[in-house]
């Protein structure tokens, strides 16, 4: 009896090493300029080309701006991986999404947006978060340079097949509680830790009724409870999404695809090295108040005082310093500075809808410096076309051009030292904004209450 | 990348007792922008290191003249987060050739693996014990046999097996990199790309 996830890894299985990794088929390669560089150059050195140009797709994404992406790139560093990238996939005939290229935004959003990625597919990346690509039923996770070079050169890599854990999440979800809430809830009650080693299966009713950009908001937080990656069953919302985008199969191709993805389903006696069950009643809105993404509590909670938690006592008060929070206090009030709306985590047109929902009539808090950061220029079109820009700009927001932004702050969007930003992103580490910043992680429910008020306010009151 | 090979290491250690070392700390998202592979180690836990100054922070590890050696010791959890192999380049640029924790981040580990840093798993106990040793003495040797897959406290002859992937032991102690033996697979590839369904 096969799980989903042994049915696609089994199919891509090209040999198995004896007491060693399995070599792995991949499907689709994704590459952005700040891991491939040294990939291609080693490449270079080794007088070798890409084995499969057509199966790998390049976009600038980490280090763009988000405004005035029409004028040359002013950091020159930037400017020059971004060159790099451009010529390195001229080089080797691979299609090349760069600034200003209408299909240009993040990775893992314009993966999906034009059919690249695709259920049963194996997708990797140089990028923690190509678990994302997990929402559509396919095996897909991050890599190291070194893996982005065997990748381009072989279109295989070497990996030990992980364990399997299901997570499920039963019943339904109350008001208010979005798909980022779902994730971070099991994040913390799993630590980051809690599933290393595991690729993970989400089941249940609440990822059933989820609809395939909320899929794809859990499955791009699995890397931050420690597991390779996330996949969820495709279904008839997967194949529905997937139809008529500009690289998946038509016709024929179609009809052999579909029959593939029919069979992508954990058999009813498979057994998962381990498996945990949650309901969906039990999550309210979330909020993180700590320095990793397992830090995180119910927005209405107290932070847990060091004694109710166990070990790692030093790191955890040394995490609260950093955030200048004392153990026990309330989030509920607390004075915030940014509000970041983006990131492959949340910066999808259903997160610009739920942002908007809360701000609609209402004006953007005076102390709060706001960046709006769409995930696409797809994305950006349609927050024009459904008449979310005219309703954000009337509270006073204004929309910047896409980019993986103020999430992990390469660019020029970085909060300043010892401020306090409220982010849909994936990462509240020391600095991730920024040196010295302070990030709450949150849905874009709670980022909205929270730009409209000017400090975490719960979203519930305001809907 | 191919770099040396690997077989017994002796050294004293770097000890850092702190959890959920994650790789934004490891080497900060500014200092990514490169295009080859190289002077990482100038960056290596840049923020805990440094002051916004540049100046060297000096309760931080390594500032400290004390402590010195091939063998970095972290937390539970090292190496968390972003998929950056940097992180991996960075400790070895810094000079480090293995890296000690009871627990290691999936990416992460491997990503060393692949660089020519190896990840010694031990024990939260055994863990705790370096860092005594550590603490007592800053010249204390740890020695790490890949061969044999043991770590040995030297002071206190305090030892523990640690596990590693065959193939991977094999590659670490020749040298050797998994593109070498991937492509050498060429044929096989091709017929297997063949008959995908997608």
């Amino acid at each position: 009896m096969k799980t989903l996830f042994d049915k696609v890894w089994d199919s891509h299985v090209v040999k198995k090493i004896e007491n060693g990794p399995d070599v792995l088929f991949i499907d689709r390669h994704m590459v952005h300029e700040v891991t491939s560089p040294v990939a291609f150059l080693g490449l270079k050195s080794r007088n070798i080309g890409v084995k499969h140009p057509e199966k790998t797709f390049a976009t600038a994404d980490h280090n763009t701006p988000t405004i005035n992406q029409h004028l040359p790139v002013k950091d020159p560093l930037s400017a020059n991986q971004l060159k790099a990238l451009e010529e390195n996939s001229k080089a080797h005939g691979i299609s090349y999404w760069g600034l200003g290229h209408e299909k240009n935004g993040i990775v893992h959003v314009v993966g999906p947006e034009y059919g690249i990625t695709q259920p049963g597919a194996t997708i990797v990346c140089g990028d923690s978060h190509t678990s994302t690509h997990g929402a559509f039923g396919a095996i897909a996770f991050g890599i190291g340079t070194s893996e982005v070079e065997m990748v381009l050169a072989t279109q295989c890599i070497m990996q030990p097949k992980p364990k399997s854990m299901r997570i499920n999440v039963v019943g339904n979800l109350n008001k208010g509680v979005t798909p980022k809430d779902v994730a971070l809830y099991i994040i913390s009650q799993l630590t980051t830790s809690g599933a290393t080693g595991y690729f993970v299966e989400y089941a249940g009713d609440v990822f059933k009724n989820m609809t395939m950009e909320g899929r794809m908001t859990v499955c791009n937080l699995s890397i931050e409870m420690g597991a390779r990656g996330g996949m969820i069953a495709p279904d008839e919302k997967t194949l529905e999404y997937v139809k008529g985008r500009e690289f998946t199969p038509t016709g024929a191709a179609w009809d052999k695809a579909k029959a593939y993805w029919d069979t992508l389903y954990t058999e009813e006696d498979a057994k998962f090295d381990k498996e945990l069950t949650f309901k969906g009643a039990d999550i309210e809105p979330m909020i993180t108040y700590g320095t990793n993404p397992g830090m995180g509590m119910g927005i209405g909670k107290d932070i847990p005082t060091a004694e109710s938690l166990e070990g790692g006592v030093s790191t955890y008060k040394k995490s609260l310093q950093y955030m200048a929070f004392n153990e026990g206090d309330s989030m509920i009030g607390k004075p915030i500075d940014f509000v970041f709306l983006g990131s492959c985590t949340n910066g999808r047109i259903e997160d610009f809808r739920a942002f908007t929902e809360i701000v609609k009539g209402k004006q953007k808090a005076p102390n709060v410096t706001a960046w709006l950061v769409p995930g696409s220029h797809k994305v950006e079109a349609a927050i024009k076309e459904e008449g979310l820009l005219d309703i954000l700009t009337a509270a006073g927001f204004e929309l910047r051009e896409p980019g993986c932004s103020a999430c992990l702050a390469m660019n020029d969007d970085k909060v300043p030292a010892g401020k306090y930003a409220v982010s849909t992103s994936n990462r509240n580490f020391e600095g991730r904004q920024g040196p010295g910043s302070r990030t709450l992680l949150a849905s874009p429910l709670v980022a909205a209450a929270a730009a409209v008020t000017g400090k975490v306010t719960d979203p519930r009151e305001l809907l | 990348m191919a770099y040396d090979k690997f077989n017994i290491l002796k050294s004293s250690v770097v000890p850092l007792p702190i959890e959920n070392v994650d790789t934004d700390q490891i080497i900060p998202a500014r200092f990514l922008k490169a295009t080859e592979r190289k002077g990482f180690g100038d960056n290596l836990f840049r923020d805990w290191r440094y002051n916004a100054d540049n100046s060297p922070k000096k309760d931080f590890v390594l500032n400290q003249d004390k402590y010195s050696g091939k063998i970095l010791v972290g937390g539970k959890n090292f190496g968390s987060g972003s998929s950056r192999e940097h992180a991996a380049w960075a400790v070895y640029d810094y000079g480090f050739r293995c890296v000690v924790s009871s627990f290691f981040a999936d990416i992460f580990r491997n990503n060393c693996l692949n660089v020519g840093v190896l990840p010694v798993q031990v024990s939260p106990e055994f863990l705790e014990k370096i860092f005594a040793e550590t603490e007592k003495d800053a010249d204390s040797q740890v020695e790490v046999n890949l061969q044999e897959q043991t770590i040995t406290i030297v002071n206190i002859g305090d030892k523990e097996s640690f596990d590693i992937n065959a193939y991977k032991k094999e590659n670490m102690l020749n040298g050797f990199d998994d593109i070498d033996y991937l492509l050498n697979m060429k044929e096989e590839i091709t017929a297997f790309a063949e008959n995908t369904p997608l």
